[in-house]
């Protein structure tokens, strides 16, 4: 095989060396029954050029070789990935490079890592941020367990407007602690804020929202925070890092920790990962913090440097009481949201939230224009994503579209119940032409008349 | 070629007006913002991201890059990591357009690719471990252990049986322990035997009628196959216990042998690990976990099934742990761990296991009777040995580590696992040359020497490097993680 190295000679001189005249002889210590010398059922070996026949054939099959155009978002959006950016995480001695447990010869990990948390502080206005998470919806899972070490109570509430991915995600992180997760109802993407009332208690460690909410919607977080903050519980956003380049962060209106996906910020789609969690805190809370993070320290000639620090609450030091299971970053993401953020800059990251809205809206009001059966579900303001009703079942309208290489958002249907049948989630980016939204009005327009 | 040394920050570049990015005019009716959104909601003030242009930033993390080591430029040998060479083919086929640019909800005609490579990947790792379903949701291995210790606790509630410990050797990697209290299990930590293997009259006084299960690596972390792995197996199952494998170290037993023969019930895998994904400085990795059919329905959603030539989602497993992932898991890791089995084929995965054993058999003998060799006997694909003779002289383990970077080689993973004194564990992979493995031996044999000759050189190594040995108390005490923060 050409990724090993050893010959026929050079295994002879190990044999030698170890004083055995087989392979066998160095595994006296298993089990001779164990040793199975039956055929594992596996294809190959392929030749590269076989592996390529193969695989493309297979990426053929998939939407993006379709010329498919997408209007899905729901947590995943196609947004523009400067070509620099791969050049970067391509490069050998960030690709193939390990953990950077050995500081001197990892500050080019180091220092990104960094830049990177600099950059999250930066964008969310929060004090601290952590090397980055597997993604939003862990992220999210972990800011509630670090709010339940924080206050030691027994109830979290969550917003029935998060991502239903991510709710099930927390509870899935939450199911074997005794801590209860209630969900705050809501209706057409409205919260109930008189059941948050009733809910929200002494017992609650926090409260988690999610802006713009999984509907595409900015909901009044000032109002949420202040009762959250009445009972003494902790604020909890998961955010669109892209939409806080025009909108206030959460941290504005008291929130504590604020986590996110960050696959918008020079993440491909990917087919849903590897993505990227962005994870950051008050000050106050660095101790409680999850996952690894990046200090600038001096080295004894003074130079400037980077360490991983606060390892004393990692899992290889404190073990079953480490502040979290998590022995890796996403590193690599990290580094190209990194990147993203510096190309894109303070008049960037402005530009292309303008876009997002600018386009959102002007989609938005055509398809709400086709006729007066198809409106937005709720007159909450949005940025890049709203939900749309309309007269016929949502499923079978992306059936339809799909067919002739359009998919106009994401069923409403599939994450909640059959009253949503007839809502679909549309997500507009900055990447999406007016020529491409035009095909997405009239796709609509036909399928809705076909229907009927 | 000289290699520029500055320390500057991305930031430190930032120029009003430079930019790094460009977007087409915008071609549909600006909207005025402060008619769609409240006052109070919009930003007061810009994020001060810096200002740079395309090809500073180039420039700037191409000279970052060059601050690091890689396996691409040279020789990781560190225990239970396996830092293999990653191949190219993988990173090519992961970058196909419709892997890279499909949305994660396309519709199911739209991503049959897709689905059609998780499920095949899902069932190679199932004969490779010899268990009938496998997940690959999870990101990373330690996500896979908590998958793995949910299942358990899922598994004992269905049978509405209360068992809430899970044993676990105080060899084994810190996540395990981690994963297993996360999970809301009490831990109860077994010591090693002299021979460094599990310790079975240990074993027997830890299992109790709370036994969930116990959880091991195998090969365990000083390189040793556990030889009483059968009676391990039948005194945990004779009590109704669970066994889960930790997979990091299943380079040592590709393609001859299989946990499921060996009594576990549950195994995680490393995708960065065997089968070549790169670490990526720390990742994304990825941790797939597979099970034995009485455990499979409390596998997370969603699963991917096949009917006839359609691959589909399954989400109605009503026993399911729930989802662990936004989406489906790290899916063009899942690509690159796929074409590297085709690549190697069965043929290819008994080659790999056996070259890694001999390369650490190898290390091993050459290198005894220059450090302590803790436990003297044959190893699996790793060994550790014990820098206890070089303490003596007042060099520590930690120094020989920063040596080996004067000697153009990553150190080894040190001071773990915890039950040896001032370990060094030492993992080369089956995909090390004998050249390199002979120079790197030579490089140990000179540092053993130097600490008995000359012990200043190695206690303030590195010398060669840009930089020297870091303050690390500093940087917990004045806690600087934000440059921002720095600058008011």
């Amino acid at each position: 095989m050409k990724y090993i190295p050893n010959t026929s000679r050079d295994k002879e001189k190990i044999y030698k060396k170890l004083g055995v005249s087989s392979f066998d002889e160095l595994l006296e210590d298993i089990p001779k029954e164990l040793i199975s010398d039956k055929r594992i059922d596996i294809p190959g070996p392929l030749s590269e050029i076989e592996i390529e026949r193969k695989l493309e054939s297979l990426s053929a099959q998939n939407a993006p070789e379709k010329k498919i155009l997408s209007f899905a978002g729901a947590g995943a959006y196609d947004h523009y990935v400067p070509a620099h950016i791969e050049t970067i995480i391509s490069r050998s001695e960030f690709l193939t490079a390990y953990t950077p447990y050995q500081p001197e010869i990892s500050q080019g990990t180091l220092q990104t890592i960094y830049e990177y948390q600099s950059l999250i502080c930066e964008l969310t206005g929060l004090d601290v941020s952590n090397a980055s998470m597997y993604d939003g919806a862990s992220a999210l899972a972990e800011a509630a367990l670090m709010a339940s070490r924080i206050k030691k109570r027994n109830k979290i509430l969550i917003a029935g407007t998060v991502n239903p991915s991510y709710v099930k995600v927390v509870k899935t992180y939450l199911q074997g602690l005794e801590i209860e997760v209630l969900t705050i109802p809501q209706k057409n993407g409205i919260l109930d804020i008189d059941v948050f009332k009733e809910l929200i208690d002494e017992n609650v460690n926090a409260c988690v929202f999610q802006y713009p909410d999984f509907f595409g919607s900015i909901q009044d977080i000032d109002e949420y925070c202040e009762i959250a903050s009445s009972k003494g519980a902790l604020k909890i956003f998961s955010v669109d890092p892209i939409a806080l380049g025009i909108l206030e962060s959460p941290a504005a209106f008291g929130a504590d920790i604020i986590t996110g996906e960050g696959q918008p910020m020079g993440i491909p789609l990917s087919f849903g990962g590897p993505y990227l969690g962005f994870f950051a805190c008050r000050r106050e809370y660095v101790r409680q913090m999850p996952g690894r993070v990046v200090g600038a320290t001096t080295d004894k000639e003074g130079r400037h440097g980077f360490v991983l620090t606060l390892q004393t609450r990692e899992q290889h030091i404190r073990r079953e009481k480490a502040t979290s299971n998590i022995c890796s970053n996403q590193a690599l993401t990290a580094l190209a949201a990194c990147v993203y953020l510096v190309s894109l800059g303070k008049e960037g990251i402005r530009e292309v939230a303008l876009q997002c809205l600018s386009k959102s809206h002007y989609a938005a009001k055509s398809l709400c224009s086709i006729n007066s059966e198809i409106e937005l579900i709720n007159d909450k303001p949005f940025f890049k994503e709203f939900a749309l009703s309309l007269p016929v079942s949502a499923r079978d309208v992306i059936e339809r579209m799909s067919i002739s290489g359009i998919i106009p958002g994401v069923a409403l249907s599939s994450f909640f119940d059959k009253s949503y049948e007839n809502m679909l989630l549309v997500a507009v980016t900055e990447k999406r032409s007016r020529e491409e939204i035009s095909s997405l009005v009239s796709g609509l327009d036909k399928t809705i008349k076909q229907l009927y | 070629m000289s290699e520029k040394n500055s320390s500057k920050l991305i930031f430190e570049y930032s120029r009003e007006g430079k930019k790094g990015y460009s977007l087409p005019q915008l071609d549909v009716p600006e909207v005025d913002i402060e008619k769609v959104v409240p006052e109070r909601l919009l930003r007061k003030k810009p994020a001060q991201l810096p200002e740079v242009s395309e090809p500073e930033i180039i420039r700037h993390f191409i000279n970052l890059s060059r601050k690091n080591y890689s396996v691409d430029t040279g020789f990781y040998p560190l225990g239970s990591c396996t830092m293999k060479y990653n191949p190219k083919i993988n990173e090519k086929m992961s970058s196909l357009k419709g892997f890279k640019e499909l949305h994660p909800f396309a519709l199911e005609e739209n991503c049959q690719g897709a689905l059609q490579i998780m499920y095949e990947l899902s069932d190679m790792l199932s004969k490779i471990s010899g268990m009938d379903a496998v997940t690959l949701q999870p990101s990373a291995g330690a996500q896979g252990e908590l998958c793995g210790t949910m299942i358990i606790r899922a598994y004992f509630k269905d049978k509405g049986e209360k068992r809430d410990e899970i044993i676990i050797p105080d060899s084994a990697h810190g996540t395990n322990p981690a994963s297993a209290a996360l999970a809301g299990m009490k831990v109860r930590t077994v010591k090693s035997s002299e021979k460094g293997e599990l310790d079975i009259d240990e074993l027997e006084k830890a299992i109790t009628p709370a036994t969930a299960a116990l959880m091991i690596t195998n090969p365990n972390t000083l390189g040793f196959f556990e030889s009483g792995i059968q009676k391990i197996s039948s005194m945990l199952h004779k009590n109704g216990s669970l066994l889960y494998m930790d997979g990091a170290n299943l380079n040592a037993m590709l393609g001859f042998l299989k946990p499921g023969d060996m009594g576990f019930d549950i195994v995680h895998f490393n995708l960065h690990k065997s089968f070549s994904t790169p670490h990526g400085c720390g990742g994304p990795g990825a941790g797939p976990v597979g099970v034995k059919k009485e455990l499979s329905d409390f596998l997370p959603v969603p699963r991917i099934v096949r009917k006839g030539n359609h691959f589909h989602f399954d989400w109605e497993q009503k026993k399911s742990i729930g989802r662990l992932h936004s989406f489906y898991g790290n899916f063009l890791v899942m690509v690159r761990a796929y074409v590297y089995l085709l690549s190697v084929g069965e043929k290819g995965l008994r080659e790999i296991s056996e070259n890694a054993i001999l390369n650490a058999n190898y290390l091993k003998e050459s290198l005894k009777n220059y450090y302590e060799l803790p436990y003297d006997r044959k190893c699996m694909h790793e060994f550790v040995l014990s820098g206890s003779k070089q303490k003596k002289k007042g060099v520590k383990t930690l120094d020989i580590a920063k040596r080996l970077m004067d000697y153009g080689f990553h150190p080894p993973t040190i001071y773990f696992p915890l039950i040896v004194n001032e370990a060094l564990m030492i993992e080369p992979t089956e995909t090390e040359s004998i050249e390199t493995l002979d120079e790197f031996i030579e490089a140990m044999i000179k540092i053993a020497e130097e600490s008995e000759t000359e012990p200043e050189i190695v206690k303030n190594a590195p010398h060669s490097l840009s930089i020297s040995r870091l303050d690390e108390v500093k940087a917990a005490k004045q806690l600087d993680l934000n440059y921002y923060a720095r600058k008011q």
